[in-house]
């Protein structure tokens, strides 16, 4: 892509509150992937899509985080996330929210218009097919629910991935079924939760890979603190991260002094 | 509501059905489900049309209801048949009780009802003296053991051969011991033998209805065994127990339905067997009851109609959803707590026993997804589910500590400067309580976490604070 002769496009960073809260590390991963691909980051004044509320049932207080956002984002040509969670609530859910508020309705649509989720957004907007990335290991990709149905993510990510230097990819059997985090589900229904997160444990176990990679940070967490719990060595990270070639913080659950068990 | 609903509790249930290892072996059969639908799929490419043309026959239908269901009871009794009304679930008991009654029946052959066991329409029998045999043979395994159907098309799915075969041994006294039942087609000619006799003796036959076709008064139901056909074509009366919702205007549509039903079910093309009943025996005709009786429950449905909930009468009841589902495949269907298992279950059950009884089963879902992807009549599942949840925190029925927190955190996630200034601190100070792991085992207010996984440590301060440091600038 030339980019002295294009005008750089304007892409405001929803980092998701868990990426801003946990795992800053992920963000400057978008944020390097982004200026890469030749847009302008900007990292509007934000706190959380809302989803916590939007899912018990509050409404209200999920309306007033939706204003608060679509209106911090007004600037931006487009808002990316690095999630797919996030991103489906963004584009696909806010214009819901504002159904009985037309005047409301109307920036909703245009505000949802523009949101993406990270990986597909550099690979189906931006037309980046690969990326100077370097990383040594066998990987197992995880598909996120919302990413994977609300925002058709799967191909993307394996596109790129295909690019990096070093890095083997296999199968995980059952990669599109839910790793059991859903949000407050994960606390609500701890022991749900905690069976269908085995399954998958036991899944990336049986696929032999020595990293998992997947775009949403809640579903890496289940699942990391779950393997950790059990024990087992895999390395989770977010696909950012490898895409971006920042591996310099340990894998996610991980201390700066390598992994204990 | 006929059938108790141990809902309310369904923790417990999820607890017991995680710890019932015989349970854990047999559910994993729920997810062969999963490979012959994607195989029916593919061999149909026009699968996702037919998706929306059978979700725009039922929407037209439930628009029109009324109009069809007036149709539909001309043509039946039309034909020489009967249509019945029943508000509620006892209503229905009445009147098939009546009809039993009326004729002194004794012994009822049942083909495989969903409606029936809403209603608790065995136990209403049995209660009067009279003997109901269920004929599927799923259905005819949960009738021995006691149980009720744990899946809505495969009712004994949590059920192992083993378990058959001593069901079988303890119940069938005439069952030599050295006879070898430890097959399922030996299991399976065990159990046709006993079933003869009970079609050739019974006095009333009593079916669902998968459709009921306004154009003809038709009654169609599906089945892979043809014990229904049995079961309405041999004793004299055949009553059929439907809800209102199953209507269809036309034998077309019914056409267009079917080809989505069980490719969605059990990934077959059709169903064995796809029988259509038309009133009573004909003059001339080979075959066939001497009395035809429609009952059509309504027990909550009519009040959905122009509701929120409205698209879940689109359901045509093939299980894709609870094939799919995580949260069925972990614990199955009796953990539910009452008739309807899986995602339409978590949507139905509010809908007909009231969101104060069902409202756990909304909430126990992780909105993956899954089942509104493979829905054939595409319901928006997880969308309701969360319509229930708002009904819920209207009415304050939400747990205090879910408001509680949800407060605490609203209050701060509607005030950017407020909260990237807290949560600054608190990631901040939680990264160096968790530096030497990166993760914590346990924390307080965390315990739902913990119990279960380890909690990831913070990197420590965070990116919006880093990203103000780095860029000098709010923007």
């Amino acid at each position: 892509m030339d980019e002295a002769v294009k005008p750089a496009i304007r892409v405001g960073l929803f980092l998701t509150c868990l990426v801003d809260l946990m795992r800053p590390s992920v963000g400057f991963a978008a944020v390097k992937l982004l200026e890469e691909a030749g847009c302008q980051v900007v990292v509007p004044s934000q706190t959380c899509c809302g989803q916590p509320a939007y899912n018990s049932g509050d409404r209200a207080t999920t309306r007033a985080i939706a204003r608060q956002t679509i209106e911090a984002f007004e600037i931006c040509d487009y808002v990316v996330a690095p999630s797919g969670s996030c991103a489906g609530m963004l584009a696909k859910h806010y214009p819901e929210l504002f159904v009985d508020e037309p005047e409301m309705a109307v920036k909703a649509n245009a505000f949802a218009a523009k949101c993406h989720e990270l990986v597909s957004f550099l690979v189906d907007r931006l037309e980046v097919s690969a990326v100077s990335a370097r990383f040594e290991g066998v990987v197992a990709y995880h598909d996120s629910c919302s990413g994977l149905r609300e925002m058709g993510v799967m191909s993307q990510p394996r596109k790129l991935l295909a690019s990096v230097e070093g890095l083997r990819l296999v199968e995980l059997k059952e990669a599109d079924v839910c790793c059991g985090f859903g949000g407050t589900f994960a606390v609500k229904y701890g022991e749900l939760s905690d069976a269908i997160v085995s399954q998958k444990s036991a899944n990336v176990a049986a696929s032999g890979a020595d990293t998992l990679l997947a775009g949403d940070l809640g579903c890496l967490m289940n699942i990391a603190g779950k393997m950790q719990r059990e024990g087992r060595a895999v390395k989770v990270r977010h696909v950012a991260e490898v895409l971006a070639g920042l591996t310099d913080d340990p894998p996610i659950g991980e201390s700066p002094r390598g992994a204990k068990p | 509501m006929s059938v108790v609903a141990t809902t309310p509790r369904f923790k417990d249930n999820v607890h017991e059905a995680l710890h019932d290892q015989r349970l854990q072996g047999a559910l994993l059969h729920a997810r062969n489900f999963i490979g012959r639908r994607a195989a029916a799929v593919e061999r149909l490419p026009e699968f996702d049309a037919l998706r929306d043309s059978a979700r725009a026959i039922k929407d037209h239908t439930l628009a029109h209801l009324d109009l069809y269901l007036q149709a539909y009871e001309r043509k039946v009794t039309e034909s020489g048949g009967r249509v019945h009304y029943a508000r509620t679930a006892a209503e229905a008991n009445a009147i098939v009780l009546g009809l039993c009654k009326e004729r002194g029946a004794k012994a009822v052959t049942k083909g495989k009802s969903m409606i029936s066991e809403e209603i608790g329409l065995n136990a209403a029998l049995e209660a009067e003296g009279i003997e109901a045999i269920e004929t599927d043979l799923g259905e005819y395994i949960i009738q021995l053991r006691g149980e009720t159907p744990s899946h809505i098309i495969a009712p004994a799915i949590h059920v192992t051969k083993a378990d058959v075969e001593a069901d079988f041994r303890r119940v069938h006294r005439d069952l030599p011991a050295t006879r070898d039942l430890s097959q399922p087609e030996q299991l399976l000619g065990e159990a046709r033998g006993i079933l003869r006799d009970k079609f050739l003796s019974a006095d009333i036959g009593i079916t669902g209805a998968n459709f009921l076709v306004a154009e003809t008064g038709t009654s169609i139901i599906v089945t892979n065994e043809g014990n229904g056909d049995l079961t309405q074509i041999l004793p004299k009366v055949h009553v059929v127990v439907a809800s209102l919702e199953k209507i269809v205007p036309t034998l077309a549509d019914a056409a267009q339905l079917l080809r989505v039903l069980a490719r969605s079910a059990t990934g077959q093309d059709m169903s064995v067997y796809t029988t259509l009943s038309t009133g009573p025996r004909r003059p001339g005709d080979g075959d066939g009851p001497q009395e035809y009786h429609v009952v059509l429950l309504d027990n909550g449905r009519s009040a959905m109609l122009g509701s929120q909930f409205e698209d879940m009468l689109r359901c045509i009841r093939c299980g894709a959803c609870m094939n799919h589902c995580p949260v069925y495949h972990a614990i199955g269907g009796h953990a539910y707590g009452w008739v309807y298992p899986g995602p339409m279950g978590a949507v139905l059950t509010p809908s007909l026993i009231g969101v104060a009884e069902g409202g756990q089963l909304p909430n126990a879902s992780t909105f993956c997804g899954r089942c509104e992807a493979v829905c054939p009549m595409r319901i928006p599942l997880p969308k309701m589910m969360r319509h229930w949840r708002e009904r819920e925190f209207e009415r304050h029925l939400s747990p205090a500590t879910v408001r509680s927190g949800l407060g605490v955190w609203a209050f701060f996630a509607t005030r950017p400067a407020l909260y990237r200034l807290t949560t600054d601190l608190a990631m901040r100070a939680m990264h160096l309580a968790g530096r030497a792991r990166g993760r914590f085992s346990w924390l307080p207010f965390a315990g739902g976490w913990t119990k279960y996984r380890d909690l990831t440590a913070p990197q420590g301060a965070t990116f919006q604070s880093r990203w103000r440091a780095r860029s000098g600038s709010v923007q």
